[in-house]
């Protein structure tokens, strides 16, 4: 096995046709993780950073589909799958993490029945080697005695504890890819640094790879190994996060980076992108971002720019900031 | 110009401030379970000012208390023990207090539109006698917050949370407060939008002479923010110190650990072992230092004995039997 990608978006497009015209919730999205990386998916509320998450696990609420492009896991084609095959794949091959730990729980049964439910769907365990590997997991998300912990039901964990729980039933079977979507915001600082750095530590041990959609790039900066960054449904900057952190070429990048209040030097004002991102029924034409754009030129109010290579990943944009601020 | 903190008058005076809360289960099932009475110390004995034109910051995890404190001062709640106390502003009357809440969307009336939102103090307190006074000061208003005066028509729902967050402050303006609690302002905001939102606070704030309570869970935010940080465990203050001091010496073992799990988008951490443990029940604190389970400095005094509040020469204060003991061998 060489550098196969786990995951493989090629040119996604979502649309929800609506009683106003149809609109575009994804456009043209392309992305990739490789065996055992963390790629960060970052962008304002509404960008567009769950959609691909649902769109990859075919969990689109109708009448959103997908209406171009390719997505593949392993090599294998899976956006034109059945619906009974592609149930298969969920949970056996892709795990989920959501916001919520509630949401992925079933309040009226024990973790340990659901954690047990979960491994046998998946593989040939008996009952007690199920529940043996049950109480490994548990033990291995780091929950304190979890031979005692597995008889409780969710409403007797923390909020902390819970996402454990959720994690460790995500990874139960052995998935190859783990799509977590901003599965610590619920959290308070001090479990949210637990949480991410047990999900890096696991995913290394077991080489899955993992999209990690979040709206908070610190927790990017310290989890991801690459990150992509999302605005109006399209993908405007990917590339290894120290990177782009450090010196982002897209425009937007660069105004979302200038906005975070660091830990750093105190400034008396923040940087900000003046306006706000589009609605879907109101994307301008050419770059979306041309309206709020500080380097916008005429052929941006024209023609969209793709993804090309630009700084150490990629930016779609027709300017090369980073170059010609250097060339200046 | 606003005179520097230390030397300013306080514009806000809390003194051994406590609120609870019954929680208990209903009558009858306590008579038929044998339960006692529950109740929750929410606010558990904190003291603070607020200097004049200044900004005090209240930071914890959830649950703390902060959202309690808030309402508290603005007399939302009434304390349980202790006292509130504003300083006399314009014309001898206690200076004036209006609540900025962290949810933009809860707090407006959806079925008015938002020139009727804004207009509402203006003529609930007569601030303005006629109507097209009252006109002009809404889009004054709007103005202000950066909004146009058109936007009045509107209704909440044609807003994003930024843009309602805007006309939630320009509401509270409306009122010519000399203070604003802040709960929050910018956790339900994007970072974009919420860099936006801290601007225009900051601005009015020199350009008002506005005086904030801040409260925040978030560390960069409030640091961005505020003179002063107030660190809350389990409704009580453990640590108060200059935002400097405070980020430059943190003393606490709590506040410790708050900064350390940060995440920090420019110095990166990325093979950190985080501290673990939670924060316990708020029905069942433990005794002594309720930060006792988690502390890697606890000992058996720790357990037995609660810390009171230690005043440190660099004006930070601090509620940790290792620190007022470093202090007394020092001394
Ligand atoms: N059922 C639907 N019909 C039409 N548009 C939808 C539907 N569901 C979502 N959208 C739109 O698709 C876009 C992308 O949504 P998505 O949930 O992926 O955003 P996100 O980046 O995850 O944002 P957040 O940070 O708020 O979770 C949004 O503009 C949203 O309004
Ligand atoms: N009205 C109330 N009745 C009962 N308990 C309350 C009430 N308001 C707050 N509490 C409790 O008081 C504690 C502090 O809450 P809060 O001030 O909202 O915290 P924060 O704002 O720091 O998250 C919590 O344990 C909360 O459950
Ligand atoms: S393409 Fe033009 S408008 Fe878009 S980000 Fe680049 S410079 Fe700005
Ligand atoms: S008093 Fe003891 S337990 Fe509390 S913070 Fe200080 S050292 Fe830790
Ligand atoms: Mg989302
Ligand atoms: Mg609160």
């Amino acid at each position: 096995m060489t550098d196969q990608p786990t995951l493989d978006v090629r040119n996604l497009r979502v649309e929800f046709p609506g009683r106003h015209g149809t609109v575009t919730a994804l456009d043209d999205v392309s992305l990739s993780v490789l065996p055992g990386e963390i790629l960060g998916v970052v962008g304002e509320s509404g960008a567009g950073k769950s959609m691909t998450g649902l769109a990859v696990q075919r969990l689109l609420e109708p009448p959103g589909h997908i209406a171009g492009g390719q997505v593949w896991l392993n090599g294998r084609r899976i956006d034109s799958l059945s619906e009974p095959e592609m149930e298969k794949i969920r949970g056996r091959e892709i795990g989920a993490i959501f916001q919520d730990p509630l949401t992925s729980l079933n309040p009226l049964f024990s973790v340990g029945r659901q954690l047990v439910e979960t491994i046998r769907l998946h593989g040939d365990l008996s009952r007690t080697a199920a529940k043996a590997r049950a109480v490994e997991l548990l033990a291995e998300v780091g929950i304190p005695a979890p031979a005692d912990r597995i008889e409780h039901y969710p409403h007797q964990f923390s909020g902390g504890m819970r996402q454990r729980v959720v994690i460790a039933l995500a990874l139960a079977a052995r998935p190859k890819l783990v799509i977590a979507d901003e599965p610590t915001t619920a959290l308070d600082v001090s479990i949210q640094a637990q949480i991410t750095a047990l999900l890096r530590k696991l995913c290394k041990e077991h080489g899955t790879a993992v999209m990690l959609v979040t709206h908070d790039m610190g927790v990017i900066a310290e989890t991801a190994d690459r990150v992509a960054v999302m605005y109006a449904g399209r993908l405007v900057e990917i590339g290894p996060v120290a990177e782009v952190v450090a010196r982002p070429c897209h425009p937007y990048t660069r105004g979302l980076m200038g906005s975070i209040p660091t830990l750093g030097a105190r400034v008396p004002r923040l940087a900000q992108i003046d306006g706000a991102m589009p609605r879907l029924d109101a994307i301008p034409q050419g770059c979306a971002f041309n309206p709020r754009c500080p380097l916008v030129q005429d052929r941006c109010l024209r023609e969209r720019p793709e993804l090309r290579p630009m700084g150490a990943g990629h930016a779609a944009c027709w300017i090369d900031a980073a170059a010609t601020e250097k060339a200046a | 110009m606003t005179a520097p903190a230390h030397t300013a008058p306080s514009a806000l005076t809390v003194s051994a401030m406590t609120r609870r809360f019954d929680v208990s289960a209903p009558w009858l099932n306590r008579l038929l379970e044998r339960k006692p009475r529950l109740y929750v110390r929410a606010v558990d004995d904190v003291s603070f000012e607020v200097p004049r034109g200044g900004c005090l910051s209240l930071v914890g995890e959830s649950g703390c208390g902060k959202s309690t404190v808030a309402r508290l001062v603005t007399g939302l709640h009434t304390p349980s023990e202790g006292s509130i106390r504003f300083a006399p502003g314009a014309g001898e009357k206690p200076l004036s207090v209006q609540m900025i809440f962290q949810d933009p969307y809860a707090s407006l009336n959806p079925r008015w539109r938002v020139f009727d939102i804004i207009a509402e103090p203006l003529r609930e307190l007569k601030l303005r006698a006629t109507e097209p006074e009252i006109a002009a000061r809404v889009a004054e208003l709007l103005k202000t917050v950066g909004l146009a005066a058109s936007d009045g028509r509107k209704f909440p729902h044609e807003f994003s949370g930024g843009q309602r967050q805007r006309i939630s402050i320009a509401r509270a303006l409306a009122s010519e407060p000399d203070f604003l609690v802040c709960d929050e302002p910018t956790s339900a905001l994007d970072v974009s939008v919420q860099a936006q939102i801290l601007n225009l606070m900051r601005r009015l704030q020199d350009e008002m002479g506005l005086t904030y309570l801040f409260i925040s869970h978030d560390m960069s935010v409030v640091r961005h923010m505020s003179d002063q940080i107030a660190v809350m465990y389990l409704g009580r203050i453990v640590e108060q110190a200059p935002t400097e001091v405070l980020f430059a010496q943190p003393r606490h073992p709590y506040t410790q650990l708050l900064l350390d799990t940060i995440p920090n988008v420019t110095h990166p951490r990325r093979n950190r072992e985080p501290q673990a443990g939670e924060v316990p029940s708020p029905l069942k604190p433990p005794p002594g230092c309720t930060f006792h389970p988690r502390c890697p400095q606890a000992d058996s005094r720790c357990v037995a004995e609660r810390p009171e509040m230690t005043a440190m020469p660099d004006g930070s204060r601090v509620a940790c039997h290792r620190v007022a003991e470093m202090l007394a061998r020092m001394a």
